[in-house]
């Protein structure tokens, strides 16, 4: 297939219009631009809706009306505009909404930075919004992936009526790469939604709400969105093992840092290291039966997980380990992407 | 004998009971509502309708179209996103004043200035009413409320908004138009003022918002007779009714 040369964030804009997205609403926010400024041009020439929000609140409101209403639809944003969403996320994952929310995470909290981070990860697995929901999270570390992730995003959202969010960073969505780009779909192909609002015509109204005073009929919506979350963890968990057949130090990371962690294991094996790589791409549902699983073989020594936070995604590292080998940590913050050698001295103890 | 209907209720409305309190005329809005709607000849098929936070949340268990819940203050982003896709539908929001002039006054104005092609109706009860009577941005001045106990004081909680005056400065909307429930001959002016506003939205002209007074005795501490008199006395004086823009 014949690659073309694309900035992430307008790779991902693209892939999202030819996996059938046709509504989009998003406000300004750096690193993610591209996004927004791409669609403008590029939606109205399929049909699509593109809109300049008033803010982050009233995108996702919009989201959640166009995702009601039967279209495919997105938004996206950086951390400090994530955050803002929360309360929209939290409606669309209970009124079983589906629709693609993009986060290029920047470095925070608070206004934080432009430049990349990985310190949204709690607010994207443990909830963000309030209530009792999960969402399907995915994690690109290439902007190959992150084309085939968005496509395939609006079928899973579709299929299993859940927000899927792609969890960037700002490398990703910055950066430049050779990527090959998936066929048009056509929207009157996707299988029809009969419980959108289309206008009541011979079925029973439908309503798409999130509110229910029954005790009982909100825990069974509750239970529900489980039920749903269940059936993606036994069948829809992905993740990339490199390297960790004879690993005795494996690595975990996700998204620009795997890549970093890539470049590490290769300079470790090459001197003779039995350094391993496990890349979660889904990080909810989290892989974690597949690390349980290394952390049972005897050749592992160690768990090693490197994030851009404090620390996060390491506390399900740990849940899945749960005591059975150590498992260390380092993180840089502020902006800062770890390299190669670092990550090496660091693994290596000269850094922790 | 030939019987002939002269009353009946309207096909877009359910044959439930309404929650709504006695002297409150939400539910004296939503059959108008209703009425407009059908006598443009738009039936449940082709209209979806916008539920807020507050009194009226639960009023898409009253109307027989599509309906979606928006979160507080964003049915105007809701209604945004399901218009755009179905831009053959009528589509309308109903919103208190906590919900349109408070936590949702930006996208309020912002879909007003876009000019997005649906309806608000807008209901002015000066005071949040579900949540069981605090200050709303609508409040008068000198008005008891839970939250302004020894009457609305400028100094301390400033002062009431005039949603539709303040609209009526952008160039986006198409018709906005405040009415008030108070008494038979105001009911039919402001069936008017909703029939011309989707009559409006069914043109393909734009944003139209009709602003509707409404009594609240149980949260005013009134009976529905004193709440009347309040609408006439007080309420009106400072919230005059009329058109305020009209792009024709």
């Amino acid at each position: 297939m014949e690659k073309v040369l694309m900035k992430g964030n307008e790779a991902i804009a693209e892939a999202a219009v030819r996996g059938g997205c046709r509504f989009f609403a998003g406000y300004p926010i750096t690193p993610q631009n591209e996004i927004p400024e791409y669609l403008s041009a590029r939606l109205p020439e399929v049909g699509g809706t593109f809109i300049q929000s008033e803010s982050e609140v009233s995108a996702i409101n919009m989201i959640y009306g166009a995702s009601a209403a039967g279209c495919r639809a997105m938004t996206s944003s950086s951390s400090p505009g994530i955050s803002l969403k929360q309360e929209g996320i939290s409606y669309i994952a209970c009124g079983q909404l589906p629709c693609v929310i993009i986060n290029m995470v920047r470095g925070g909290p608070g206004l934080g930075t432009i430049y990349p981070g990985q310190a949204d990860y709690f607010q994207a697995v443990k909830g963000g919004g309030h209530g009792d929901y999960k969402l399907l999270v995915y994690t690109p570390a290439t902007v190959q992936e992150a084309v085939d992730i968005t496509y395939k995003a609006f079928d899973m959202a579709d299929k299993y009526r859940i927000p899927v969010l792609i969890l960037g960073d700002g490398t990703i969505g910055q950066m430049m790469e050779p990527v090959a780009l998936p066929e048009m779909k056509d929207p009157s192909t996707f299988p029809k939604k009969d419980w959108a609002l289309t206008g009541r015509k011979d079925r029973p109204k439908n309503i798409v709400n999130t509110l229910d005073m029954n005790p009982d009929k909100l825990e069974a919506i509750t239970d529900r969105l489980f039920d749903v979350y269940e059936q993606i963890r036994q069948n829809d968990v992905e993740y990339e093992e490199y390297m960790c057949d004879d690993a005795e130090t494996v690595i975990v990371a996700y998204g620009i840092v795997s890549r970093v962690a890539k470049s590490a294991v290769n300079e470790m094996r090459a001197r003779g290291e039995k350094v391993g790589l496990f890349r979660p791409i889904t990080v909810s549902p989290y892989p974690d039966k597949a690390i349980a699983a290394l952390a049972e073989k005897p050749c592992v020594k160690r768990f090693f997980v490197s994030e851009l936070s404090k620390g996060q995604m390491v506390e399900d590292v740990r849940l899945a380990v749960n005591g059975r080998k150590p498992v260390e940590f380092y993180g840089r913050t502020g902006g800062h992407v770890i390299n190669t050698e670092e990550l090496i001295e660091a693994i290596e103890g000269g850094k922790r | 004998m030939e019987e002939k209907v002269v009353f009946k209720r309207p096909a877009l409305l359910e044959n439930v009971p309404l929650h709504y309190c006695p002297g409150c005329t939400h539910g004296i809005v939503h059959r108008l509502i209703a009425e407009t709607l059908e006598e443009l000849g738009v039936t449940q098929e082709n209209v979806i309708g916008v539920a807020p936070v507050g009194c009226a949340v639960f009023a898409y268990d009253y109307f027989t179209c599509d309906m979606a819940e928006a979160a507080h203050g964003r049915a105007p982003s809701v209604a945004t996103g399901i218009k755009r896709v179905h831009p053959d539908k009528v589509v309308f929001s109903y919103q208190g004043d906590g919900d349109l002039a408070s936590i949702g006054m930006a996208e309020t104005v912002h879909a007003a200035a876009r000019n997005e092609n649906f309806t608000v109706i807008f209901i002015n009860n000066s005071i949040y009413g579900m949540t069981g009577g605090q200050m709303a941005p609508t409040t008068l001045l000198g008005q008891y409320s839970t939250t302004s106990q020894h009457g609305r004081d400028p100094k301390l909680n400033g002062y009431p908004i005039h949603v539709s005056e303040m609209l009526s400065q952008l160039v986006g909307p198409q018709y906005i138009e405040r009415v008030s429930t108070h008494d038979a001959a105001h009911v039919l002016q402001a069936k008017k003022a909703i029939k011309k506003a989707f009559q409006y939205q069914l043109e393909g002209k734009g944003f139209s918002m009709v602003e509707v007074l409404v009594a609240c005795p149980t949260n005013w501490k009134m009976t529905p007779d004193k709440a009347v008199q309040y609408i006439k006395d007080e309420v009106m004086k400072f919230y005059p009714l009329g058109v305020y823009k009209d792009r024709g």
